[in-house]
């Protein structure tokens, strides 16, 4: 009898298992879901891998996690159940991945633009800053008052590297531009980031650009009939007359290329930083331009994609008239990885 | 200056109606810690029903609805049934913010029309003041309204006088005949009302969208600006209007090229309110003698 109910009892833990997922893909997000901006976007890749491999992945998120010692505990748990590929979405959530990484040495990690490794944690990010290369452009041929208001979040290199590009590209056009800088010392907060946009229109920037996730400053913009650019994802709904375009990361193909290599068992770790060529950056529709504008805009990111023009080709001075970058040269990656200065044409300062 | 001025009025209006119904709830001896939470509801229940119905004054009286709901709940756990009203609060807050997240997300990604702003052709339009003072959404002038109507009630009405006398000393409140535990209920509803209307000014005008946990901290800040006005209503608008000026300085700043730090200039809004704590409390009998001595205390009648 007792025999009977051990075989039934295997035999179903058997059948059960083999309903169970392959691999357990865990992702944590600095911000919600539902911020229709960076952390959407990373979701959006989560829903391509489910419906890319099915029922052999099962996905976990967890959304608005912040960046510190609670960021820790959350990767641990999910690292202790089960999970084996886990995709920490924020550069604030380094030094936690990697404390983690340590304790379990056979989950993989992937740290979103971060800069630091390990034998199971890999660094990935996008190449944004060609896709403010391209918005530079615009707002370059679309200012009238030259100057260009930036919604900034935390003095990181890689917002440094956005607001430089954006900078160039747009002083390429006219060399009088100048680029206001706001830090609003967060990455998400709808009221900050308005308020942001609404001084810096009243201080003259007729163009508004963002290294924040919601589209808050957008519509601040639209009700206030000035252009900006939307950010992470197409926020045309909120600026339908006001928006020019929008930078927006496409993670789904990196995040399907990378499951498939952990259930292959061909996962190793790279550094991954892909932009408009390899197509995690893209650029929304140009809207509410002129011709000669969508025209210029489109040859940008043609050129970038296909090597022709370099978001920083010397030469570039700092702002104090350093010259960083030769005539002719560009900047490698471990400069920009690394870039904590201004071009010339920025206004704000720069925490250090 | 002339925006700057503006922007600080506008960012000063939920504070103001989160602080105004939280302050008479407190005057009544109940000390309603779910502030940020009743906001959250108020804010995610306006613009659904804005987004809905298409009616603004409706979505107003919706989003009042949902912190006074909130509120009930509060009330019936806090009052009726003699919990912690700390306790209470708190857990409130974590309540409203997780469930204003989970009705919130069908309503993502929908953009709004700001409320309509009043425009007096002549005044508005041309001249700094005019618009300063006249062109804003109908919501500000009812803050500024409701701060008046509490001031005017607390010390001119009997009822006030009911209100005040049950949060200094519920006891002999109870022997003089009012009815202490209505008092408190009507009291906390009240605020918890206003502190729906807060938050559904920052889903219907302030950045009318719905973004999870949008209130970002303010309700806390109320709290503090009700301790920082001891307790009385002028105060409170001027608090919360320096609170606001400084929250603006923060953008302004940068932009002025004032050379501060902008993370030190992000920091002076909560800085200045301790400080402003610090200087007020300095005289403790002064503080003594304002704050409602029955705050948080849970009233049970002897016979």
């Amino acid at each position: 009898m007792i025999r009977k109910f051990t075989l039934a009892l295997a035999g179903l833990m058997i059948a059960t298992g083999a309903y169970a997922a392959d691999l357990k893909v865990g992702f944590v997000y600095v911000g919600p879901v539902g911020d229709f901006g960076w952390s959407y976007q990373h979701d959006q890749g989560r829903l391509a891998i489910e419906k890319e491999f099915g029922d052999r992945v099962e996905t976990t998120f967890v959304e608005s996690v912040p960046e510190g010692p609670d960021a820790e505990r959350v990767v641990r748990q999910l690292a202790a159940s089960g999970h084996g590929l886990i995709f920490t979405t924020s550069f604030g959530y380094m030094d936690p991945t990697l404390k983690v990484a340590k304790m379990f040495p056979n989950v993989k990690f992937e740290h979103a633009t971060g800069y630091k490794r390990a034998d199971n944690v890999s660094t990935y990010s996008a190449r944004f800053y060609e896709g403010r290369h391209v918005i530079g452009t615009i707002a370059g041929m679309m200012t009238k008052t030259k100057k260009i208001g930036y919604i900034a979040s935390v003095p990181i290199p890689e917002v440094v590297r956005g607001i430089n590009a954006a900078t160039l590209a747009a002083r390429a056009i006219d060399p009088e531009i100048t680029t206001q800088v706001i830090w609003v010392n967060s990455w998400y907060d709808p009221g900050k980031e308005a308020d942001a946009a609404k001084a810096l229109m009243s201080n003259g920037a007729d163009v508004i650009m963002q290294h924040t996730d919601s589209p808050a400053a957008l519509q601040a913009a639209e009700n206030a009939g000035v252009f900006a650019f939307g950010q992470a994802s197409n926020m045309i709904k909120f600026a339908p007359t006001k928006q020019l375009s929008a930078i927006i990361d496409d993670w789904a193909p990196y995040y399907i290329e990378r499951v498939r290599a952990a259930l292959d068992g061909t996962w190793v770790s790279t550094d991954t930083w892909g932009g408009i060529a390899a197509g995690e950056v893209q650029m929304a529709p140009y809207t509410n331009m002129p011709d000669d504008v969508k025209a210029a805009a489109e040859k940008a990111a043609a050129d970038i994609a296909s090597g022709a023009v370099h978001a920083f080709t010397g030469p570039i001075k700092d702002r104090d008239g350093v010259e960083m970058i030769a005539a002719g040269a560009t900047a490698d990656d471990g400069m920009l990885a690394g870039m904590n200065w201004f071009v010339e044409g920025v206004l704000g300062d720069l925490p250090k | 200056m002339e925006n700057f001025i503006y922007s600080m009025i506008i960012a000063a209006t939920p504070l103001l109606l989160a602080a105004i119904g939280e302050l008479v709830a407190e005057r009544s001896g109940v000390l309603n810690l779910g502030v940020e939470g009743m906001m959250l509801m108020g804010a995610v229940v306006a613009f659904a029903v804005a987004n809905s119905t298409g009616s603004t004054p409706l979505a107003i009286l919706a989003g009042a609805g949902a912190g006074a709901g909130m509120a009930l709940i509060f009330s019936v756990i806090a009052l009726s049934l003699l919990a912690n009203q700390a306790a209470t609060g708190l857990a409130l807050t974590i309540f409203g913010i997780g469930a204003s997240g989970l009705i919130g997300q069908s309503f993502v990604g929908i953009a709004l029309e700001p409320l309509a702003k009043l425009s007096i052709p002549f005044l508005t339009e041309s001249t700094a003041v005019g618009r300063i003072l006249l062109g804003h959404d109908p919501m500000v002038y009812m803050a500024l309204a409701l701060a008046a109507g509490v001031a005017w009630f607390l010390y001119n009405t009997r009822g006030g006088l009911a209100l005040r006398a049950v949060g200094d000393n519920h006891d002999s409140g109870h022997a003089l005949g009012y009815n202490v535990i209505a008092i408190r209920y009507m009291a906390t509803l009240f605020g918890g009302a206003c502190a729906g209307l807060g938050g559904a000014y920052l889903s219907l005008a302030y950045t009318p969208m719905w973004a999870e946990n949008m209130t970002a901290g303010r309700g806390w800040i109320a709290l503090a600006l009700v301790v920082f006005a001891t307790w009385r209503p002028l105060r409170l608008v001027a608090g919360a209007y320096l609170f606001a000026a400084v929250t603006q300085l923060q953008f302004y700043g940068q932009d002025w090229g004032l050379p501060i730090a902008s993370q030190f200039l992000a920091m002076a809004p909560y800085v200045a309110t301790i400080l402003a704590l610090v200087i007020i409390s300095r005289d403790v009998n002064l503080t003594k003698a304002n704050a409602p001595a029955c705050i948080g205390k849970p009233f049970r009648a002897e016979r």
